[in-house]
């Protein structure tokens, strides 16, 4: 369903991305994993079409990401913080929501009920906590219930009713046969909600396969330990680099 | 883009700086008609305040106001809309109220006590200056990734452009006063649109008899239909350029 093909992308001299090739496909759902700083955002910020990679190709079914900007329709995104426009409040910025997508006319409204959005629409963006405005990002990002979700730390700043609520509703949009991609720093989330893990390691991609495999390659029966070993395999690898051979 | 354009503006029209902005514009105009009943003597007052305050007002609350808005912006660039229609939507949301709050605010007392043709240019001038200091703005607001240098970029062409660059002009003049200075000083104003801006205003007045053999020629040249015709292209391309510039970086730029 989404395949980037050699990406490469530098900010100034750091190189985030270097040659990057993977493949999504529809009915996986995908853990992106990685330390701070490793890309992960910026992958998928690049499938987005919010940075531009500077070679490579990314495509989205059978449409580049090029020029064309339709395919974003597939997407459902909830960024890792969300920001909106501070006078704007909720129920607006449903219905412009809406009104960039005039020809979906079937939403899913499951999560804006499960986190009593409806019950808010009158308070603005700019008085809402930090969680309700993830409580917000996430009820948009299934909003037109979309082919794909890319879910940028989803849980982080929730509470834990809602986590359970937004972890449910991943579940379910995953049986239905959905690509779902996420990041995130809480492995057992991760381990709940995936099947396949991607590790990446200073813009490159180190793992790459199923959680069973990664279990298997790891010799851990544990997701955790298995990716606690991954990481140290990247940190000796950087280790045996020359550059920090003194150490 | 026309959805776009009216949540942006939407947002923009309902935040306080714009009911301030023209109140603030309003009470201007308000006081200084009550000074005086000489319609040429309120419209150089006003004139005097505008040029110095609108562009400055219009470069500090265009780069704030993108910046603010980086991430609603962030938030429209993964939906299935185009960048350049993000981009024109902000953009125009930014002139379109500062534009309003200058009509709006010098407008209303001037429907009250009356305007002349030098009043209704003196509204004109202000909606060019704010755009194009609005496309300065916004040019500093794409080129840069931290608010307070966005800020301190469009700062520093509001001083080169409303203080420095007529010293410049000056020293040119007093440097060269042997030569005859007609033609390069119409092209020296031509490079600064609020010299531009000011000179159309000073036109309209009769006052460009005080400012001797240039001010002659300047009448005769913008009184003519080719000068004006010059002078609203040049206040166009002054316009038009610098958010063409920042347009052009926008499509190119990593959010």
């Amino acid at each position: 369903m989404i395949s980037v093909k050699n990406i490469s992308k530098k900010f100034g001299k750091l190189q985030v991305l270097k040659e990057f090739n993977l493949e999504f496909e529809l009915g996986n759902s995908y853990a992106l994993m990685g330390p701070n700083g490793s890309g992960k955002t910026t992958l998928i910020k690049t499938i987005l079409g919010m940075v531009i990679p500077d070679s490579g190709d990314i495509t989205v079914g059978s449409q580049s990401i090029k020029g064309d900007v339709r395919y974003r329709k597939q997407i459902g995104y909830m960024p890792q913080i969300g920001h909106y426009p501070a006078n704007m409040k909720i129920g607006q910025l449903f219905s412009m929501m809406k009104d960039m997508r005039p020809e979906i006319k079937e939403y899913d409204l499951e999560l804006v009920e499960a986190f009593e959005l409806d019950q808010m629409k009158d308070k603005s963006m700019g008085t809402l906590s930090g969680g309700t405005r993830q409580k917000v990002s996430a009820a948009l990002a299934f909003l037109f219930n979309p082919e794909i979700l890319i879910l940028d730390e989803p849980t982080a700043g929730l509470d834990p009713i809602a986590v359970e609520v937004l972890k449910a509703k991943i579940k379910k949009e995953r049986e239905e046969g959905k690509l779902i991609l996420i990041t995130s720093h809480i492995l057992s989330d991760l381990e709940e909600l995936t099947n396949r893990a991607i590790y990446i390691y200073e813009g490159e991609v180190f793992f790459s396969d199923t959680i069973e495999e990664l279990k298997e390659i790891t010799g851990e029966s544990k997701f955790s330990p298995a990716i606690a070993k991954l990481m140290q395999w990247t940190l000796k690898k950087k280790s045996s680099k020359p550059l920090l051979s003194h150490v | 883009m026309f959805k776009l354009l009216k949540y942006a503006l939407y947002d923009i029209l309902k935040s306080r700086f714009a009911i301030i902005y023209t109140v603030f514009l309003a009470l201007v105009a308000i006081s200084i008609y009550q000074v005086s009943d000489d319609l040429s003597k309120v419209s150089l007052s006003l004139m005097n305040i505008m040029i110095l305050f609108i562009p400055l007002i219009a470069a500090v609350f265009a780069t704030t106001h993108f910046y603010n808005n980086l991430e609603f912006i962030e938030l429209m660039l993964a939906q299935p809309v185009k960048r350049i229609h993000v981009f024109l939507s902000q953009l125009f949301a930014v002139v379109i109220m500062l534009s309003l709050s200058i009509l709006l605010g010098f407008g209303l007392p001037m429907l009250l006590w009356g305007a002349d043709g030098s009043l209704l240019t003196l509204l004109a001038v202000g909606v060019v200056l704010s755009s194009v200091f609005a496309g300065f703005a916004f040019l500093a607001s794409v080129l840069t990734r931290d608010k307070a240098k966005a800020i301190g970029i469009s700062l520093a062409l509001w001083i080169y452009f409303s203080l420095v660059y007529d010293g410049l002009v000056l020293y040119v003049i007093y440097s060269f006063a042997d030569y005859p200075l007609e033609k390069t000083t119409l092209a020296l104003v031509m490079l600064n649109p609020v010299d531009l801006g000011r000179i159309l205003m000073l036109m309209q007045l009769d006052i460009s008899a005080l400012m001797g053999y240039t001010g002659a020629f300047f009448q005769q040249f913008f009184s003519s239909g080719l000068g004006i015709l010059i002078a609203v292209g040049a206040l166009l391309i002054w316009m038009l350029f610098p958010n063409f510039l920042a347009m052009r970086v926008f499509k190119k730029r990593d959010f």
